[in-house]
């Protein structure tokens, strides 16, 4: 069985390990600007992959200024991508897309014109599955070009995808060779992080930890900048270490609308206002005008969501401050 | 006593999960059926999350299996990378999916409707982790509103793979032997396996309902042998279903379609 899928990036590890010798690892300040970052390290045509979990810890100023600045051509991991799938595709950023899950917004819905791009053929597709595409990206981390998986055989999902049956040498067992996935850009949103680029993320990585360590450039958006000092008093502390790191910028309640772990929880309304202006098309390109194009900033767009009112809303929500029986 | 299809189908779900299982799930259904078996008869039930929330001690319903109430008071905020290696390596016991096409073989479709992959009549989300779970755990259970259109001679694609063409098909494909379909639950009725075939078979029809009412919502040939009746949501479940499971009935309080 081969997949007949297309593989939309790079496979050869010696390709990546002349890359990844030249990164420069000088501990130098990469603090910029969401704009400057976007601007100079994302290229039209670059695979880009995004952090957390699609409506969970996501960079969404990154991704709105994208989106802004008209980036076109991007390949697309659509690792549960959700709210980040949907606002790269409201600006048709993407024409090439390793699908795990997209479109979707879990129990929240499948909004209209997100759907309707993946249906127009606009998007070259090929088929993953979530433990796939964690693995593929795990593949690039240890620098080698493929890993053996277990899933998907027997499947339409392994037959669109693009992996290979391959036998165990030792087992003689199938496996299916999964290959792996070196982004050109990750783009991760984090809890911490100092103007290195150590970064500390809270709670559950999703993938982050593999995506970092397999992509050529990252991108961190963080909740707080802290001190060195921070991480080399507690190098536990350290999710993601600098020398992997490209750009770092400040973007407090850089998630919203998504939930960011320990800190504020999803804004459920304004998601659900934004699944609803999909519903019609004139509708949605004023939508998408109003918070999207029509803003300088992420700070723009927070204001216009309620600001830190909002914001003080959904941090007590997931503080689960009101609770009944106390949190 | 007084319930709708949600809540008879979510607590129909709990009783699978015995204590010491591991359960995965996602939001919804599946989520309220582990919570209610964690808090009825299964306290050690271990529930994970895909995206790396392990045993968390769930305070309310999560809206995404990666938000942070998936991480409440948990035993281990993981990876996704942690949680399908799990699986991989035999850790888990349950996992709850379901789809918008099932077949008599319990195959699963929540990637297209049509008849060409490159021209989609309509495109869903994809695998997702359904796969994963589906290849790897040693049962899967179905959850799903019972109709001619979902339960279906032949998926359009299969997302994920039940016993594919029957039996010793899994194996064949090189998926891990004794893994595969267990149960499908749905508003009418609980379905099983045949042993020999691996075909759907009728194992009980909820009060109200008959065969009849299954068959005629099944579009493939059922195996019948021996009918009971599903034994009710009993109050004790209907009580923590709904003033502890889900309070705000962000699941009960949604239509089975």
């Amino acid at each position: 069985m081969e997949g007949r899928g297309r593989i939309f990036t790079e496979v050869d590890p010696d390709l990546l390990r002349h890359y990844f010798r030249g990164k420069p690892k000088k501990m130098v300040s990469k603090l910029t600007t969401v704009k400057e970052a976007v601007s100079s390290l994302i290229n039209d045509g670059d695979y880009i992959a995004v952090g957390g979990f699609g409506g969970v810890r996501i960079p969404t100023a990154v991704l709105h200024e994208i989106v802004r600045q008209g980036k076109k051509n991007l390949g697309f991991s659509g690792h549960t991508a959700t709210h980040d799938c949907q606002i790269l595709a409201a600006g048709k950023c993407f024409n090439r897309c390793d699908i795990a899950y997209v479109i979707g917004l879990e129990a929240r819905g499948i909004p209209k014109m997100t759907r309707k791009y993946f249906e127009s053929g606009e998007v070259e597709c090929t088929e993953w599955t979530n433990a796939a595409m964690t693995w593929r990206l795990k593949a690039a981390a240890m620098g080698v070009s493929f890993i053996p998986v277990r899933d998907m055989l027997g499947s339409d999902t392994a037959i669109y995808s693009g992996a290979k049956e391959i036998t165990c040498p030792f087992t003689g067992k199938k496996y299916l060779a999964v290959p792996a996935l070196f982004p050109d850009v990750a783009i991760i949103h984090v809890h911490e992080a100092d103007i290195y680029g150590n970064s500390e993320i809270k709670g559950i990585l999703v993938s982050d930890v593999e995506l970092a360590r397999a992509s050529k450039r990252v991108i961190i958006t963080c909740e707080r900048l802290v001190p060195t000092e921070a991480f080399r008093n507690n190098p536990q502390k350290t999710t993601i270490p600098y020398y992997l790191v490209d750009a770092v910028m400040e973007v407090p309640y850089g998630s919203y609308p998504g939930n960011m772990p320990y800190e504020y929880y999803s804004d459920e309304e304004h998601l659900a206002e934004w699944l609803q202006a999909e519903e019609d098309p004139e509708t949605y390109r004023a939508f998408l005008e109003k918070f999207i194009y029509g803003t300088q900033d992420f700070n723009e767009y927070l204001e216009l969501c309620g600001g830190l009112k909002k914001m003080q809303v959904l941090r007590r929500l997931e503080l689960l401050i009101d609770r009944e029986g106390g949190n | 006593m007084d319930y709708n299809p949600m809540e008879l189908m979510i607590c129909v779900a709990s009783r699978y999960l015995e204590d010491g299982a591991t359960v995965s799930v996602g939001t919804g259904i599946p989520c309220a059926a582990a919570m209610l078996a964690q808090r009825l008869h299964s306290p050690n039930l271990i529930i994970l999350f895909e995206a790396g929330g392990i045993a968390p001690l769930l305070p309310t319903m999560p809206i995404s299996v990666g938000d942070s109430r998936t991480m409440y008071k948990a035993i281990y905020t993981a990876s996704m990378g942690e949680v399908m290696e799990s699986l991989q390596r035999g850790m888990i016991d349950y996992c709850f999916l379901g789809g918008a096409q099932i077949d008599q073989y319990g195959n699963l479709n929540s990637t297209m409707i049509g008849e060409d992959y490159y021209h989609p009549k309509v495109r869903f989300p994809g695998s997702g982790g359904a796969n994963d779970f589906g290849s790897l755990a040693w049962k899967t259970i179905v959850v799903t509103p019972q109709s001619p259109r979902r339960f279906v001679p032949k998926v359009d694609f299969i997302t994920t793979p039940g016993f594919l063409d029957g039996p010793g098909a899994r194996e064949r494909a090189g998926l891990p032997p004794g893994t595969g379909p267990y149960k499908v639950i749905t508003n009418l009725a609980v379905l099983g396996y045949e042993e020999d075939s691996k075909r759907m078979m009728v194992e009980s029809v909820h009060p109200g309902f008959t065969l009849d009412d299954v068959k005629k919502n099944t579009g493939f040939e059922l195996i019948v042998k021996e009918i009971k009746t599903t034994l009710p949501p009993t109050e004790e479940e209907l009580k923590v279903l709904r003033e502890e499971v889900d309070p705000l009935k962000l699941v009960i309080g949604r239509e089975a379609k």
